[in-house]
């Protein structure tokens, strides 16, 4: 039997419906609470191309609910975490990780390739982002949201359906309402919301069913209660994110306030030829790190050396211990460079890593 | 008019309670939160939304509805 046969035997799937999942690429944004469950199944199922974007790094505290990461997974970034979770659970799949933040810069470019976009995050600030930069490409995004014991889950911008913003036009005044970090939540919560978003990713992509478009689903875990309400679109409010278009990449500024660098392990890295290396340190302090193509910008020179940066490429910056290449990731994102981390070990770590590493390629 | 208004997340922790049934005279929804608010007066620090018999509705709706349900946003993930 081949690893799809119990989707291939229904037939509303089929060998047509589980080529459609093969050629389906959608983007997760948060691989949180919600995240884990929706990548497990989408990955499991085999939606061709997963993208994973998170700048958070798992604690001990998100194994609770986030079930895609063990204790080996604590102190690693989310996105790259999962990758090699899901990786395992599916290597017939593309899977992409960005550990980086999802900003007003860096949204439109990221989304448009990709089909479907799913909201895993656990903020306002990054959710009206991923709704307006939705209404922007006109991309159907699924939503969930939690708190404590209760979900809500829809669809917006399905084929001409409302979006967030027809529902809840203004992000809520700051602080108004807490996130998970601040507050309690039910473990099995998200999982069950997470379920139900993937459940829609599923009949999207397969053309299958009724869609959750036009409809709030909320649930509440303690009482078992399932209440649909109608959501309408409002043109208006549609039309104001359209109207903001222009000055919609201007908006980084606001969403870089306060960022903590994004660290990662040296041996997260090592194998990605996408990665360039930069060295903070000033050039005369010593061991250099061998083996490796290393860019030379030293932290105290870092404005003068901007066009030694590649682009294209994602940035590992580091230093002797890991300090410095944290102030100079919160530097480079005040020249909107992004796409950084700080790799937690310093240069004698990295050499050592290296060397042990080659060893054992032998 | 005799109308059940249910109360979700944030909103039921201010009311203490999921929902209730009131006896209320008045003709459209904002009115209606007038009389909340001034029962339950931390309702004005949160912002929500207003569904009227199971369907998403601006304040100055006329009140028609046995049933009027108080929508917070969800923050968490």
């Amino acid at each position: 039997m081949s690893r799809y046969s119990r989707h291939i035997v229904l037939s509303e799937i089929g060998q047509v419906g589980q080529n459609k999942l093969a050629k389906a690429k959608v983007l997760v944004v948060g691989a949180g609470g919600l995240g884990c469950p929706v990548l497990q199944y989408l990955a499991a199922a085999g939606v061709g191309t997963i993208g994973i974007i998170d700048f958070d790094t798992v604690d001990i505290s998100n194994l609770q609910r986030q079930v895609l990461y063990g204790t080996t997974s604590l102190g690693v970034n989310k996105a790259m975490a999962a990758k090699q979770r899901l990786q395992d659970l599916n290597d017939e799949i593309t899977i992409n990780a960005y550990p980086q933040k999802l900003t007003y810069k860096n949204a439109l470019n990221l989304f448009s390739t990709y089909d479907i976009i799913i909201d895993g995050t656990d903020n306002f600030e990054t959710r009206y982002l991923v709704n307006d930069a939705c209404v922007i490409l006109n991309k159907p995004l699924v939503f969930g949201g939690i708190y404590k014991f209760e979900g809500q889950v829809s669809v917006f911008n399905y084929k001409n359906g409302p979006s967030y913003r027809c529902l809840f036009p203004k992000a809520p005044k700051k602080g108004a309402y807490p996130n998970c970090s601040e507050i309690g939540v039910l473990g099995v919560l998200p999982g069950i919301i997470g379920s139900i978003q993937a459940n829609e990713v599923l009949k999207i992509i397969l053309n299958i069913g009724n869609v959750l478009s036009g409809i709030l689903l909320c649930y509440n875990a303690l009482t078992s209660k399932t209440v649909t309400l109608k959501i309408n679109r409002n043109e208006a409010n549609i039309e104001s994110v359209l109207n903001n278009v222009a000055d919609f990449e201007n908006e980084s500024s606001k969403s870089n306030f306060g960022v903590e660098p994004v660290e990662i392990s040296i041996k997260d890295l090592i194998d990605d030829e996408n990665i360039q290396y930069i060295d903070v340190r000033e050039l005369n302090e010593k061991p250099r790190v061998k083996r490796l193509e290393v860019t030379n910008i030293p932290l105290s020179d870092i404005k003068n050396n901007l066009d030694k940066i590649e682009d294209s490429k994602i940035k590992a910056l580091f230093c002797q211990s890991g300090i410095r290449s944290k102030i100079a990731f919160k530097l480079l994102l005040d020249y909107n460079i992004t796409n950084c981390f700080s790799i937690t070990e310093g240069a004698v770590e990295i050499n050592n890593y290296i060397q042990k590493t080659s060893l054992n390629e032998r | 008019m005799r109308i059940t208004v249910r109360y979700f997340g944030q909103i039921a922790e201010i009311t203490n309670k999921e929902k209730e049934v009131l006896e209320f005279s008045g003709h459209t929804i904002s009115e209606l939160m007038e009389s909340l608010y001034s029962k339950y007066t931390l309702l004005k620090t949160k912002d929500f939304q207003v569904a009227q018999n199971q369907e998403l509705v601006a304040l100055k709706t006329e009140l028609t509805g046995q049933e009027i349900a108080l929508l917070p946003p969800f923050a968490g993930g």
